[in-house]
């Protein structure tokens, strides 16, 4: 057991912050330090493509599609060191972290051929839809409906319904859906992952403001709108068991990255705190001390999971993730505003737009909601983790 | 990057569990608790049969080398049966003399403590003067005190062994709440105490030692807790369903886990930065001690709140678990005061 990383590992280290620094000192200067995933949409889709020519945009991925092949650790130190130099959220992380090894683990080669390059080359961005007004926390009782049809002598997937919380909907080329392909089916049964090109009129976006005046999230609409046969991952009825794949490489070597992230937001409360005095207070350092523990066992936690070679013993420690770093982004939120005072609840711009510390506050109230609330996470630790007997459902 | 256990490591930690768990039964600890506080024939065949007292302790002291990442999988298999074993002051007082004491001193005592012939304490807050070597006054609370027969002491400026039949020192063992570890004041009157060569030296190794036995038991302790009351929700019926169905209770459980999990990254990062001898190992160590004392606070007490009425009872093993937890949360200090290290280390001193 180490704590640290090998001579080699270091090395890929430091090429990779030179990079990034070098890029965020010269051509990329304007978007530095960007913490929300929205501001300046199109500059973001520059670097997508920065990144892509230069060979780092999916290092993870397979060389033959235009990855590194590179190790879990390098990925984890690649993410570290992207936040670390100040590098705004990439604008394609569901193409380059969810699409993509979609994909590569279930799809054909024809649709690898297909859409593979253009996500590496950060041509191509990705949003998700899954969840609907009626399918939130009950993720399986989705209602847009797919289904196959003869136009003009050609077989397309035709859907309608209705997508909700499709975060950057309004600058993606691309949606994958889960749609019900199978008339009268239930829950996870009779659902199907299909791929759609955002740019038909079949296909309308309303943005949804949120709290803190910013619109990251949308609502989708589909009316008759299509895509080609064989835009389909996996079998028809498969959609499920893709759809569950793919939540789980949210839990892989990104979390390392967000927490630098959180480092940074970290240090910016300890500056203020410091700054304003508030640091003297024995309440206050309390606090700090707690976030500062709290951060630095989120990382040892993630090294566990990361580092282990038995993946099936760390599988019910990997499901505590998720609610351990949200509850921690909001308490972190929280203190945040205790230790701006009232300065933290005005902001000197014009519009409704906050800085870095206002927005965490407001932002990490959706942390514990989306990708599962905390309520969903705890079942899912105590069902899966602990194999209690499950909750039992309704008739719906 | 490589954050996990070698072959060695869990080979070690599954000796320990499977010895604890056959050996330190509740009815063994039980008349420990009975008794004063500890149970003989596991701590000899703790120290002779499975030579665990020499891990974390150099060879050339007669240790068995190897390091805190071991040390914690022992007394973190330890802490999941509450066992009644002077471990702490093995921990501290062992570590203490192998690090800081005369060659004549570890040359005398070590052997014996690692063997179990002899069982090494540290006392906690002192009120003592001293003259020279010649110490008057009290240390409060030594863990295992009361059957000690050498004590590692500590005040401004010095550390010294004392022997349990030094002239002028009494024994003051009180009821103590954890009966697993009973606690006992040393009164002084010109108690002459023989110096370790290297104070600080000694008092470091105290700490780290210190701090990583007790959150690596509170996290064996949390971990039991946790485990007997899955085990507990699923065979309790009531409103013909078992009670774990119930998200009020089982929400309570998955939060258990959460934190135990953190307490886990807590103790293990903290043992190897002490072996790395790491920059992070002062604030590891604070993390560690005061995280894993919470957290094994919080299940312990769930586990009484989650089993009811019986989870009050002398008869079932909650209380043990609670007692524990409540006295690894003051022992060595509380979690405030190592948070404030933590907050001086980063946001440096108050005012």
């Amino acid at each position: 057991m180490k704590l640290g990383f090998s001579p080699a590992e270091e090395a890929f280290r430091t090429e990779a912050a030179d990079w990034l620094n070098t890029q965020m000192a010269g051509p990329f200067k304007d978007i530095k330090g960007i913490t929300t995933l929205t501001e300046k949409a199109e500059r973001r889709k520059e670097w997508e493509q920065h990144l892509g020519e230069h060979g780092w945009g999916c290092i993870g991925w397979p060389k033959a599609w235009g990855g590194r092949d590179a190790t879990i650790a390098q990925q984890v130190i690649f993410a570290e060191e992207y936040a670390r130099a100040g590098v705004p959220g990439r604008v394609n992380h569901i193409g380059i972290e969810l699409a993509g090894p979609t994909i590569l683990t279930f799809g054909t080669e024809a649709q690898k051929a297909r859409f593979l390059p253009g996500i590496a080359k950060g041509q191509t961005i990705f949003c998700q839809g899954f969840s609907e007004p009626g399918a939130g926390s009950d993720l399986a009782s989705v209602r847009t409906k797919g289904r196959l049809e003869t136009i003009d002598g050609v077989k397309y997937w035709v859907v309608n319904g209705q997508k909700i919380w499709t975060s950057l909907a309004h600058i993606s080329d691309w949606i994958f859906v889960v749609t019900r392909t199978e008339e009268g089916s239930r829950g996870p049964k009779g659902l199907s992952f299909l791929m759609m090109d955002m740019a038909q009129p079949g296909i309308e976006i309303r943005p949804i403001q949120q709290i803190n005046g910013d619109a990251e999230f949308n609502e989708t609409f589909f009316t008759d709108a299509r895509c080609a046969e064989d835009s389909i991952i996996g079998a028809p009825g498969e959609g499920w068991k893709i759809a569950m794949g793919l939540l789980a490489f949210e839990r892989g070597v990104s979390t390392l990255g967000q927490q630098m992230a959180f480092r940074n937001e970290l240090d910016e409360i300890i500056a203020a705190a410091k700054r304003n005095g508030s640091a003297a207070d024995p309440l206050i350092r309390q606090r700090i001390a707690k976030a500062e523990i709290g951060l630095r066992l989120m990382r040892y936690g993630a090294l566990r999971m990361l580092s282990n070679r038995d993946h099936s013993r760390m599988d019910g420690a990997a499901l505590t993730y998720k609610i351990q770093w949200a509850s921690w982004r909001r308490n972190l939120g929280e203190l945040a505003m205790d230790v701006l005072g009232q300065a933290g609840e005005v902001t000197g711009g014009d519009g409704y737009r906050w800085g870095t510390l206002p927005n965490l506050f407001l932002y990490a109230r959706a942390d514990t909601i989306y990708g599962g609330t905390n309520q969903i996470q705890r079942n899912l630790i105590a069902e899966r983790g602990l194999g209690l007997p499950r909750e039992p459902r309704g008739d719906a | 990057m490589d954050f996990a256990f070698t072959d060695e490591q869990v080979m070690i930690a599954e000796t320990a569990r499977a010895f604890f768990a056959e050996n330190a039964t509740s009815a063994r600890t039980r008349r420990a608790m009975a008794a004063d506080g500890i149970d003989r024939e596991l701590w000899a065949a703790f120290c002779q049969d499975l030579g665990f007292a020499g891990v974390g302790i150099a060879e050339e002291f007669g240790g068995a080398g190897l390091g805190m990442v071991e040390f914690a999988c022992i007394a973190e298999a330890a802490g999941t049966h509450v066992a009644a074993l002077p471990l702490l002051g093995l921990a501290t007082a062992a570590r203490g003399i192998a690090a800081g004491g005369t060659a004549a001193q570890r040359e005398k005592w070590l052997s014996r403590i690692l063997s179990g012939e002899a069982v090494a304490a540290n006392a906690g807050k002192w009120h003592v003067e001293r003259q020279g070597n010649y110490l008057s006054g009290s240390f409060d609370f030594a863990p295992h005190g009361n059957i000690a027969d050498v004590f590692v002491v500590s005040a401004t400026g010095g550390s010294w062994l004392i022997e349990r039949d030094a002239a002028g020192l009494k024994i003051e063992a009180p009821v103590t709440m954890d009966q697993t570890r009973p606690l006992a004041t040393l009164h002084m009157d010109r108690v002459l105490g023989e110096p370790l060569a290297d104070h600080l030296g000694a008092v470091k190794a105290m700490h780290s030692g210190g701090w990583i036995c007790l959150a690596a038991e509170a996290l064996g302790g949390a971990q039991a807790c946790l485990d007997r009351t899955v085990a507990y929700a699923k065979e309790r019926i009531q409103f013909g369903r078992p009670i774990g169905s119930f998200q009020a209770y089982k929400h309570r459980l998955a939060d258990m886990m959460v934190e135990i999990e953190q307490a886990r990254s807590a103790v293990y990062w903290a043992a190897c930065a002490v072996d790395e001898t790491s920059d992070e190992g002062p604030l590891a160590l604070h993390a560690a001690k005061s995280f894993c004392a919470d957290a094994f606070f919080k299940c312990a007490g769930d586990m009484i709140q989650l089993h009811g009425g019986i989870g009050f009872t002398w008869e079932h093993d909650a209380h043990l678990y609670f007692k524990r937890a409540r006295s690894i949360q003051t022992l060595r200090a509380p979690g405030n005061w190592h948070r404030e290290e933590i907050a001086k280390i980063i946001l440096g001193d108050a005012a």
